[in-house]
């Protein structure tokens, strides 16, 4: 049981972060929402690499090989990155959007379709 | 430095010379404008011949396999790792040297068409650094043999979209597409990773050969399946998740716009490549491509009336983009309904050559009615096709690419669009006749729909006392012209060198993961 719990936080962290991109109106609580679904996948990669009681794997002088698996860190570290570039872009263009309509909210954001 | 060293290693470097030239573009910006436009001009020029020589390299030695950082070049499987491929793996088929063709044409034309396209524009150094990185985005998704990095380049691709679609802010509406269009290329990038996790987990492999060969198709496998096959058809644009598409397309720069069309393609290859060549072995791929038919019925059919009703030039053109997306699916679709059975020699599988063929003849005639739309706004001011007419009077030039990209787009011969048309009309017809009919009748609501446009904007009394474009313009939108008249004209060549061995190289996923698994000798 205890064994499921990230796998419990990372649907928790996802249907959250679902919930605000679907139902809340400001823009930047719609970035907020990616960011959670992010983490929770970053979390995912991270809970499938783990070994009850494993170490970090490096074979030098090793006492165990009892060991986690590093594959899923190296995609997680390159996820994160990539997720601070697409948060980073996403409120700038919220800055934008802001300075041009002076609003943040989606409902009157909607000049395209006029 | 000989032949065979550029041969074996432009896999790799097809990749990294937009790469390194994107990031020194600001840099030569710096100096010099002049310099800087010669520098993309060349990177993107050299990234062209690379992709021809893939081509070669593909059609004379078969399946390309790239192994980034082993000695020598194409260890996929060392000695010591007991059978399973280590480290990332470009593999090139001819599917993927055929998208990377289509990619790298398209980014020269755009790239140079974007010169004087954007001449008064601030941050011009930006805008091409991020013009070579979504090359880079592109070429990378089409020539990685790994999910993950697949994942990379996707997102490589999308960052650099999203900026290019937000480049001319205008009062903010152009942020607010740019806007969607992140959010929904981000979500769908992450809904691919989390699929990608859930392979890694059961399987224990990121290369898409040695999934397919371990795949056992759990429930769990059809989950990710239909994570994969759902966001890559909405980030190609295909109907129910179509609506970031006209915003995104019809607010980009002229250049870009016509680049985007190679983006979506791109996500469609994911598609394709992660339906035939990862689940093809071992899923029901007679449901799989019944979903394909059926979203590219619906892109065609909505995609097409929706575009009937528009009076916004750029966003009319998206609208077509959707619908001639749904003719890829149509095609691609019905070979992978009928693969492994006798009907797929019978006429699968020139349903699925029409469908590969239509992908490059759209990337060149919606990429050169872009540049055209692109052209006409340059002059113009406006994209409202109310407000335009008469522009026939000064433009003739842009008026005559405009008209072969119309006619192509319908259908009509001697252009290219004609022959990958008729050959999905053909064999589709005999998979089920009511499919290749509704594919008659959006083409000829697309000629209606061009004709409209044509007429409103290039006919009519003189407006607008209006020159013809730039040189360099001109210059981009006559490099797609001779591939549509190429592939018009001598639609065999296309067949033979491009085509034809594309689809087959789709249809037999064993073959790729025999050299992949094999050592790549």
């Amino acid at each position: 049981m205890l064994l499921n719990l990230p796998f419990i936080t990372v649907v928790i962290i996802m249907a959250l972060g679902l919930y605000a991109m679907l139902f809340k109106r400001n823009l930047i609580k719609i970035v907020i929402g990616l960011s959670l679904i992010e983490s929770g996948v970053n979390l995912f990669l991270v809970s499938l690499g783990y070994r009850n009681g494993g170490i970090a794997p490096i074979y030098t002088n090793a006492p165990s090989t009892n060991m986690v698996l590093p594959t899923p860190q190296a995609l997680t570290l390159t996820s994160i990155v990539i997720g601070v570039a697409t948060t980073a872009m996403l409120l700038s263009f919220c800055m934008v959007i802001y300075r041009h309509y002076g609003t943040l909210d989606s409902r009157k954001v909607r000049r395209l379709r006029e | 430095m000989s032949w065979d060293y550029f041969l074996n290693h432009s896999p790799a470097l097809i990749i990294v010379i937009p790469l390194l030239a994107a990031f020194a573009t600001p840099l030569i910006g710096r100096f010099s404008r002049k310099a800087m436009y010669i520098w993309i001009t060349a990177s993107l020029a050299l990234t062209e011949i690379f992709s021809i020589i893939l081509l070669y390299g593909v059609h004379t030695g078969g399946t390309m396999v790239y192994v980034m950082g082993a000695n020598p070049y194409n260890l996929s499987v060392p000695p010591d790792s007991g059978g399973i491929p280590v480290r990332i793996i470009l593999t090139v088929d001819s599917f993927g040297a055929f998208m990377a063709f289509t990619a790298s044409t398209v980014a020269l034309a755009g790239g140079i068409y974007s010169i004087a396209c954007e001449h008064s524009q601030t941050g011009q150094e930006k805008y091409y650094a991020l013009l070579l990185l979504m090359l880079v985005g592109m070429l990378g998704m089409v020539l990685t043999g790994d999910l993950f990095n697949f994942f990379v380049f996707l997102e490589i691709n999308s960052l650099a979209s999203a900026a290019l679609v937000s480049y001319r802010i205008d009062k903010g509406v152009a942020v607010e597409a740019a806007f969607k269009y992140a959010i929904i290329s981000s979500i769908g990038a992450l809904a691919f990773l989390f699929g990608v996790g859930i392979l890694y987990g059961e399987y224990d492999a990121l290369n898409m050969a040695m999934i397919a060969q371990r795949m056992k198709f759990t429930d769990l496998d059809k989950i990710v399946m239909a994570l994969f096959t759902v966001t890559l058809a909405m980030k190609a644009g295909a109907i129910p998740m179509h609506y970031w598409v006209p915003d995104g397309y019809g607010k980009a720069p002229g250049g870009i716009s016509a680049m985007l069309v190679t983006a979506s393609q791109a996500s469609l290859y994911g598609v394709f490549r992660v339906s035939f060549t990862v689940f093809g072995l071992s899923a029901n791929t007679l449901t799989l491509g019944w979903f394909l038919i059926i979203l590219g019925v619906l892109s065609m059919f909505v995609g097409v009336t929706m575009a009937l009703i528009q009076h916004d030039i750029k966003r009319l053109m998206a609208y077509h983009a959707i619908s001639q997306t749904g003719y890829m699916l149509l095609g691609v679709g019905v070979g992978l309904a009928t693969l492994g059975t006798a009907a797929f020699n019978q006429y699968g599988l020139a349903a699925m050559e029409g469908g590969i063929f239509h992908i490059i003849n759209h990337a060149m005639y919606k990429g050169l009615l872009f540049l055209t739309a692109g052209a006409v706004i340059y002059r113009v001011g406006t994209s409202d096709l109310n407000k335009m007419g008469g522009l026939a009077h000064g433009m003739k030039y842009t008026t005559i690419f405009f008209m072969i990209g119309a006619l192509s787009i319908a259908g009509i011969p001697p252009f290219n669009g004609f022959a990958s048309k008729l050959l999905i009309y053909e064999s589709v017809y005999q998979f089920n006749p009511l499919l290749s009919i509704i594919a008659m009748i959006v083409s000829i609501l697309t000629l209606a729909s061009f004709v409209k446009v044509f007429h409103s904007a290039f006919m009519g009394p003189k407006i607008y006392d209006v020159k013809e474009v730039p040189k360099s313009m001109l210059i981009g939108m006559c490099i797609l012209t001779f591939f549509i008249i190429l592939f018009g004209l001598f639609p065999n060549i296309a067949m033979t060198y491009l085509v034809g061995p594309a689809a087959k190289a789709l249809a037999n996923p064993l073959e790729y993961i025999a050299r992949v698994l094999g050592g790549g000798a």
